[in-house]
């Protein structure tokens, strides 16, 4: 019998990476089928060569034992293959009715666009899902858990019969999680077929029938879910090999705390107590939604606190969002996305990394002639940053230098407490080790770091992590930690 | 006297910087062949102080405009404030409103106007996220209906000499409005290259979100610029007021589309984080030079809108030649 998809060989190459190596998968008609891996195993390539957005360098992808249509078909594909990614594809400003039938409204009599029946289609089209939600609503308007039933229900109105869930859950409470579930059983039922990525595992068991587990482009263990224990899961995710890779305790005395985080509240986390201490590099893991971002920005002033404390050095903060305060107050913050939150792309060097300290250049906010310059140069010398001069505009850096160039940013206020996040995300294995390396030093010279990552490299850094999960702490690990119980506890599993 | 300008200091970047100066040259040979009044004493102070009340409209807008945002309102202020000056000191017979204010006070109720239009613009955009666009164009509107409504449409004729000075007097052979705009420009190149907020205008116009997130006050310093926009208007206005020796009901109509075809000749990017004052100043002068040669050529008047908007097309497209870095 036919897989409702069969992928053979899937290779792809983006330049140096192999994203994927030679993948199988085989999804069996009406299962659910779930893919795991970590960011970076390829789980998001593959998606892409499954829908037809990509075009595999190898291998060879059939449905229902029918081969692919050509890239360039979309409609070929749209009857066959949708995904409903975490990022909506509904347009807000339209409504309900016409996103479902977007680009291919019924037509009455001279071309003119049948609304009652773009209306009446939309309804059956829901109905048929059981799905209450009123079609002449804007699509703004609409919950995520509404907003992901309308793209199936645009999905299977194309014909197709295979749908890939791109994390599904991550923005849904425990209700809506079941309803989805419910709906998900239902429709299997009736005959379709479910690709299910998520990185909460304990949903894996509940909803699927199969996993196939992707580490750095390889398919590296599939088979149904009953088989794998959570241990082996997790094993498979990491590869055996890393286990034997953990941080060493450093090994100091403990020394004052620095800073005091007590019940703090705010977008997307609840009740978080930490202390950082001197010379301490404390690590905030968590997966996306998990509300470490969030915790980090409102430590650097970015967002507003709604309830709790934060004292630095026995100073107690106020709560509003204010960067400039904080940065006076002592604290350094390299943001988490250099394109968006990062660097001013058209302005120099100069300007990007004294950025924090243009009104200490010089008396009343004047910035005598040179003094950008001497400042930049010194600190490109410190931290490596490889540019022209301090006059090149900062977007003719490589990703690795424009974070060396913010990380700098950060330190130039010379800060007590230093708030990271993502510090080293798409950056070159030199790069990376150099930014560790200037985070180090600043650690050495007494600075408190809070480091918001989920890499590991960053993570193995630290001398504690801190694990968030669902905008809460639920673990603390001390240096030391195997990798193993880091995924487990960000994942939200309890292994034992 | 650079900006932020992409490649300051390289010398392919200091001839991006000269930017207009070539096409200026260029016109003012063409001009005096074509026309030998064109280069004489009187003709060109007559240029400058032409230029002068115009050249200020683009400073305020061209800071605006370096911190990503928009003020179309301005021309509104440079017949309002004015006026509104003038009301508060001329007598009911003088078609004031009678209260017989001194002429300082009216003086710094006109700056204070100007300043108040730009706070109340800044705020609405930055505080309440409106977009500038529609709010500056809401506030133009609404600033011509009360220039209208104040003065039912008639001209203001009997105006103090203090009112005069700036567009009227000469200091050295040139008139106080042409000192005063160059020192202006002076300084704002100075301010942008050499002053925290100067270069925070260029850092929020660049990414304002990376700008918020290394600790500048995004809310406060555009404000600001709006307010020096408007109080720059309020001061073109009176030097309007000194050269004509009176306040029409129209004054400063239309004054925009100049404003931004020179900053954007200029080099000054619409979307914000570029721009410099020497390419604003050049862009006002081009405008009119340009203006001044067709005067001179003796075109036909019903022509010379539409040869006008040709030659700034014209010197947008040249601009963008040579400066290659994109102008809108």
């Amino acid at each position: 019998m036919n897989g409702a998809v069969d992928a053979s060989g899937i290779t792809k190459r983006f330049g140096q990476t192999l994203a994927l190596d030679a993948v199988n998968l085989r999804v069996e008609p009406h299962e659910s089928h779930a893919l795991v891996g970590r960011n970076g195993a390829g789980k998001s390539t593959l998606v892409a060569v499954l829908t037809g957005l990509l075009r595999p360098d190898a291998g060879r992808i059939a449905f229902d034992g029918v081969p692919a249509p050509p890239r360039d078909d979309r409609a070929a594909w749209q009857r066959l293959v949708a995904c409903v990614y975490q990022r909506s594809t509904i347009i807000g400003a339209l409504s309900v009715a016409e996103n479902l039938f977007l680009n291919r409204y019924p037509t009455g009599r001279g071309g003119a666009i049948d609304w009652r029946e773009v209306r009446r289609g939309a309804r059956e089209l829901l109905d048929g899902l059981e799905v209450g939600i009123d079609v002449d609503r804007a699509a703004a308007d609409l919950s995520v858990e509404e907003r992901q039933m309308v793209e199936i229900a645009r999905a299977l109105s194309f014909g197709a019969r295979f749908i890939i869930l791109d994390e599904p859950t991550a923005q849904l409470n425990k209700a809506a999680i079941d309803r989805l579930f419910a709906r998900v059983r239902a429709l299997q039922a009736a005959g379709v077929t479910f690709l299910f990525i998520s990185h909460h595992l304990e949903e894996i068991y509940e909803i699927a029938r199969t996993v196939t587990v992707l580490r750095d482009g390889h398919c590296v263990r599939t088979g149904p879910v009953d088989a794998i224990t959570k241990a082996d899961l997790i094993a498979a995710m990491t590869g055996e090999d890393a286990h034997a890779v953990v941080a060493a305790p450093r090994g100091d005395a403990p020394r004052e705390p620095l800073v005091e985080v007590r019940a703090l509240c705010g977008d997307g986390f609840e009740d978080v107590s930490l202390t950082v201490r001197v010379g301490e590099v404390v690590g905030i893991a968590g997966i996306g939604g998990s509300g470490k971002t969030a915790l980090g920005e409102t430590l650097a002033g970015l967002r507003r606190a709604r309830a709790g404390s934060i004292t630095l050095a026995g100073d107690a903060l106020p709560s509003d969002g204010d960067v400039r305060a904080r940065i006076d107050a002592g604290i350094g913050f390299v943001p988490r996305d250099r394109q968006v939150q990062g660097v001013v792309p058209a302005l120099s060097v100069a300007d990007n990394t004294t950025m924090t300290i243009w009104d200490r250049l010089g008396r009343f906010g004047v910035i005598p002639p040179g003094a950008r310059e001497r400042s930049a140069r010194k600190m490109m010398d410190a931290f490596g940053i490889i540019a022209s001069s301090p006059q090149a505009p900062v977007e003719s850096l490589s990703g690795g230098n424009q974070q060396k160039v913010l990380l700098a940013r950060a330190l130039a206020s010379d800060p007590r407490l230093l708030v990271l996040i993502d510090p080293t995300a798409g950056v070159d294995v030199k790069s990376k080790e150099a930014l560790l390396d200037a985070v180090d030093a600043a650690r050495r010279n007494g600075t408190g770091v809070l480091l918001v990552s989920d890499d590991l490299d960053d993570l193995r850094a630290c001398d504690r992590v801190i694990v968030l999960f669902a905008g809460r702490v639920t673990a603390e690990l001390a240096a030391g930690w195997r990798e193993h119980d880091l995924i487990a506890a960000t994942e939200g599993m309890a292994l034992v | 006297m650079t900006g932020a300008s992409v490649a300051a200091g390289t010398r392919f970047g200091f001839m991006r910087e000269l930017g207009l100066i070539p096409a200026l040259v260029v016109i003012v040979l063409v001009g005096a062949l074509i026309n030998n009044k064109f280069l004489t004493p009187i003709n060109i102070v007559n240029i400058l102080a032409n230029t002068s009340a115009l050249a200020l409209l683009v400073l305020g807008e061209t800071l605006v405009l370096i911190a990503g945002k928009f003020d179309l309102s301005l021309e509104s202020i440079v017949g309002l404030a004015p006026a509104t000056g003038l009301m508060l000191v001329l007598s009911s017979a003088a078609r004031g409103w009678g209260i017989d204010l001194p002429v300082p006070v009216g003086l710094v109720a006109m700056l204070a106007l100007g300043a108040l239009v730009g706070a109340i613009n800044g705020t609405l955009v930055v505080r309440l996220r409106l977009n500038a666009f529609i709010v500056t164009l809401a506030m133009l509107i609404i600033l011509r209906g009360l220039l209208l409504g104040m003065t039912h449409g008639e001209t203001l004729f009997e105006v103090p000499d203090a009112y005069l000075f700036l567009g009227a007097a000469t200091v050295a052979g040139l008139p106080v409005s042409v000192w005063l705009t160059a020192l202006c420009y002076v300084a704002a190149a100075l301010f942008l290259r050499y002053h925290r907020l100067g270069r925070a205008l260029y850092a929020i116009g660049g990414n304002a979100q990376a700008a918020r997130a290394a600790g500048i006050r995004v809310g406060r310093v555009t404000i600001g610029a709006y307010v020096v926009a408007g109080l720059l208007a309020a001061v073109a206005g009176l030097i309007m007021c000194g050269r004509v020796g009176a306040v029409a009901a129209n004054q400063g109509n239309g004054w925009i589309f100049n404003v931004f075809a020179a900053a954007v000749i200029g080099g000054v990017s619409l979307d914000g984080g570029k721009g410099t004052m020497l390419g604003a100043l050049t862009g006002a002068l081009l405008l009119n030079v340009v203006d001044n040669l067709l005067t001179l050529a003796q075109v036909e008047t019903f022509w010379i809108q539409a040869i006008y908007g040709g030659i700034i097309l014209l010197a947008l497209m040249f601009s963008r030649l040579t400066n290659r870095a994109e102008q809108v």
